[in-house]
């Protein structure tokens, strides 16, 4: 093929951290609620999808695209605070095999309900008309609404920080998942906070899902391969480990769009790959902490 | 030797005797009827297709329309009044499964035929069971492969349209008048490698110059960082074989990212469950072809009456062009059925062999030696404005009338002349 001009390479390395970055935002929720709660949450995907059709329901009856930023995160939020009242709170302590073996019950029966509710066949989602078209970033055109999502990405990731390093709630989290029993000594009702960062983790995955909706549409099935790229994220980054998840997704889009540039065949296997190299050089991932998992 | 077949020969006869006379005697039977209904299970078609997965919107248009082929079937009194029966199977986008999902409706459910599959591949692992234990199979997905001496046999009917006639339908529209440096984004799979295939052999009757080919695997969700390559080849025509959700998706992404500013986009098929699914937006000026298109019913009385029985089954709902498919590939068994006045395997093969129909497109024929259906491919182009109703999504551009020169040729496909 034609050859490779410094401005392709560039845009490529681009694309590859505006994929990153829908990587991370999808990751980090995942993340969060293993780090602290030590729940691998195969649910996370349906989540995801949820949150796209929620979007694609107030859109019908009448709302937009920003008063959706505002409202999926909460009504996803809300019903993860219900999901781990209800469901995973009485297996505290069980091993980390029944929760996963019920998060992955659930993102079935949440599939089959959305399937029952929706149809099997997917829905168009219009991006926001402010955000159609391409712009020029210097070394080419790149679409407005994937900027956007960087933009949005940026800020869940900084409010999240603040929040959790710099509110003394965040200090209890942070507290809670190093050692809960200690945290329960001190007065702290440590059911309470697993319950908030069950809801804020899924709020974010709700968040994601509606990001993604206007770039490939809402189907029923669309939280499922997402949620294979988003463990690679999350096993690479270190389980549990925010900043690791930050890194590690920026890392495998640049990965992917640098693989789809020169061997697009290998682009899908350059992630498995990716994560097979780190594993074997670092098993706890970039920033995880090692055992957390026995 | 000679004494061998006279042997055979003889006992074919003397059954054949025994059958006739047995059938007569039934015939002037006052219980005929209730004998009939009473012992004569429904005549079963299975029907694998695709219901979960990327391609899931245009195999459940292929069961609607199957469905209705059925009832039509039934309605006008089945066969001598047997009445058919669809049996649905999700055979999941899998060859694996597709194979699993139809040995058990040839060993276990009994089917009398097999009609389906919506996989350019998945479709040869359908075919693969059904040749083994002689069973016919109708084919309404797209394959070049299926109609090759290595994987045809007499079972083996095709009514959907191939690769080979799509791309050339295609490519001698969009050749002639968008340009001649082509870039190809394809699916990494039988159907992708088929129609680019296609698209480079008519090509060359136009010097057209293959800028370079980019291939993703089946499923993908983001073209984003294989988008910036297409677009730095600078290409007249960008040419996206894929189907489904993939189609979708690519086409949506890369509206996102302004090659239509530039390029041309055609694409092999657009499906019409895809552009209703994709919304106008994605799909618009985009360039393809289909085997079936609900606007030709002013053009053929056969469209007309198909749309019409298909609205009155489903709401006013139109049908698509895999719906379509799903109602040939059912109609036309059915139909052969009938003018066998059998189910008996080889009677039908040789009837739909002699089929010439016209069901909902316009005249249509198998040809012998690969079982393909000769027929029209309508070169479209996707609306986005002046829409009359949600069916309302593409422009009718040129139709290629069935002709055997748009086919490979038996010799070429490996059959015996």
């Amino acid at each position: 093929m034609a050859g490779l001009s410094f401005d392709l390479i560039a845009l490529q390395l681009f694309a590859g951290l505006a994929l990153g970055a829908i990587y991370v935002l999808f990751a980090i929720g995942l993340s969060l609620i293993f780090g602290m709660l030590t729940v691998v949450n195969f649910a996370h995907g349906a989540f995801y999808m949820v949150g796209a059709y929620v979007g694609l329901y107030l859109i019908s009856i009448g709302g937009n695209f920003w008063i959706c930023l505002v409202a999926v995160p909460i009504a996803i939020g809300l019903f993860g605070l219900a999901v781990e009242r209800v469901l995973i709170r009485p297996l505290y302590g069980r091993g980390i095999d029944y929760p996963l073996l019920l998060t992955f019950g659930l993102s079935y029966v949440m599939v089959e309900c959305v399937r029952i509710a929706f149809g099997k066949t997917g829905y168009p989602f219009d991006t926001p008309e402010i955000l159609q078209g391409a712009v020029d970033i210097g070394v080419g055109y790149f679409p407005l609404y994937r900027l956007f999502v960087i933009g949005a990405t940026a800020v869940v990731l900084l409010a999240l920080w603040l929040f959790l390093e710099k509110t003394s709630f965040g200090l209890i989290i942070r507290a809670g998942a190093r050692d809960p029993q200690i945290v329960r000594v001190l007065g702290v009702d440590v059911s309470k906070v697993w319950l908030i960062v069950f809801g804020i983790g899924t709020a974010i995955a709700g968040f994601a899902g509606l990001l993604a909706a206007p770039l490939q549409g809402v189907i029923p099935e669309m939280g499922g391969t997402i949620l294979a790229e988003a463990f690679v994220v999350t096993v690479v980054g270190g389980m549990g480990s925010i900043g690791g998840a930050v890194l590690a997704g920026l890392l495998v889009g640049v990965v992917v769009s640098m693989t789809s540039l020169f061997a697009p065949e290998m682009a899908k296997v350059s992630i498995f790959a990716l994560m097979a190299v780190v594993l074997i050089v670092r098993p706890q991932g970039f920033f995880g902490r090692a055992g957390l998992m026995s | 030797m000679a004494n061998k077949v006279n042997k055979a020969g003889s006992i074919s006869r003397r059954r054949l005797l025994t059958t006739v006379s047995a059938g007569a005697a039934l015939a002037v039977s006052p219980f005929r009827i209730n004998l009939l209904q009473a012992e004569e299970a429904p005549i079963k078609i299975g029907f694998p297709v695709p219901l979960t997965g990327p391609y899931g919107a245009e195999a459940q248009d292929q069961v609607r329309a199957g469905q209705l082929a059925v009832a039509q079937f039934n309605d006008a009194g089945g066969l001598n009044g047997r009445k058919a029966e669809l049996v649905v199977r999700d055979d999941k986008l899998n060859p694996g499964e597709a194979a699993t999902r139809t040995l058990e409706l040839v060993e276990k459910e009994k089917v009398n035929f097999v009609v389906g599959s919506l996989s350019a591949a998945v479709q040869l692992a359908i075919n693969n069971v059904t040749k083994e234990r002689g069973v016919i199979f109708n084919s309404i997905s797209q394959s070049d492969a299926i109609n090759e001496a290595a994987d045809f046999s007499k079972y083996t009917f095709h009514e959907a349209l191939n690769p080979h006639m799509t791309s050339g339908a295609v490519g001698r529209y969009a050749f002639a008048k968008f340009g001649k440096k082509v870039a190809f984004l394809t699916a990494d799979y039988a159907y992708g490698h088929e129609m680019v295939r296609g698209f480079l052999e008519v090509g060359k009757e136009f010097n057209v110059e293959n800028l370079g080919d980019i291939r993703h695997p089946l499923g993908t969700t983001d073209f984003s960082t294989l988008l910036p390559r297409l677009q730095a080849l600078k290409p007249d025509i960008l040419c996206i074989s894929n189907f489904g959700r993939d189609q979708q998706i690519a086409l949506k992404q890369a509206t996102d990212f302004g090659i239509k500013k530039s390029i041309q986009i055609i694409a092999p098929l657009l499906s019409h469950a895809s552009r209703v699914a994709a919304g106008p937006q994605a799909f618009e000026g985009v360039v393809g072809g289909c085997s079936f298109y609900w606007g030709i019913e002013d053009k053929f009385a056969s469209t007309k009456a198909f749309n019409d029985a298909f609205r009155k089954m489903y709401d006013g709902k139109l049908p698509t062009d895999y719906g379509a498919l799903g109602y040939g590939g059912v109609r036309t068994v059915l139909e052969a059925v009938k003018a066998a006045g059998s189910v008996e395997t080889d009677k039908v093969v040789a009837a739909l062999e002699a089929l010439k129909y016209d069901y909902y497109k316009g005249p249509q024929y198998y040809r012998k030696c690969d079982h393909q259906s000769v027929q029209s491919v309508l070169v479209i182009k996707s609306k986005s404005k002046d829409l009359r109703n949600e069916s309302d999504v593409f422009e009718v551009l040129s139709t290629e009338e069935p002709n055997e020169k748009y086919l490979r040729t038996c010799e070429a496909l490996g059959h015996k002349s």
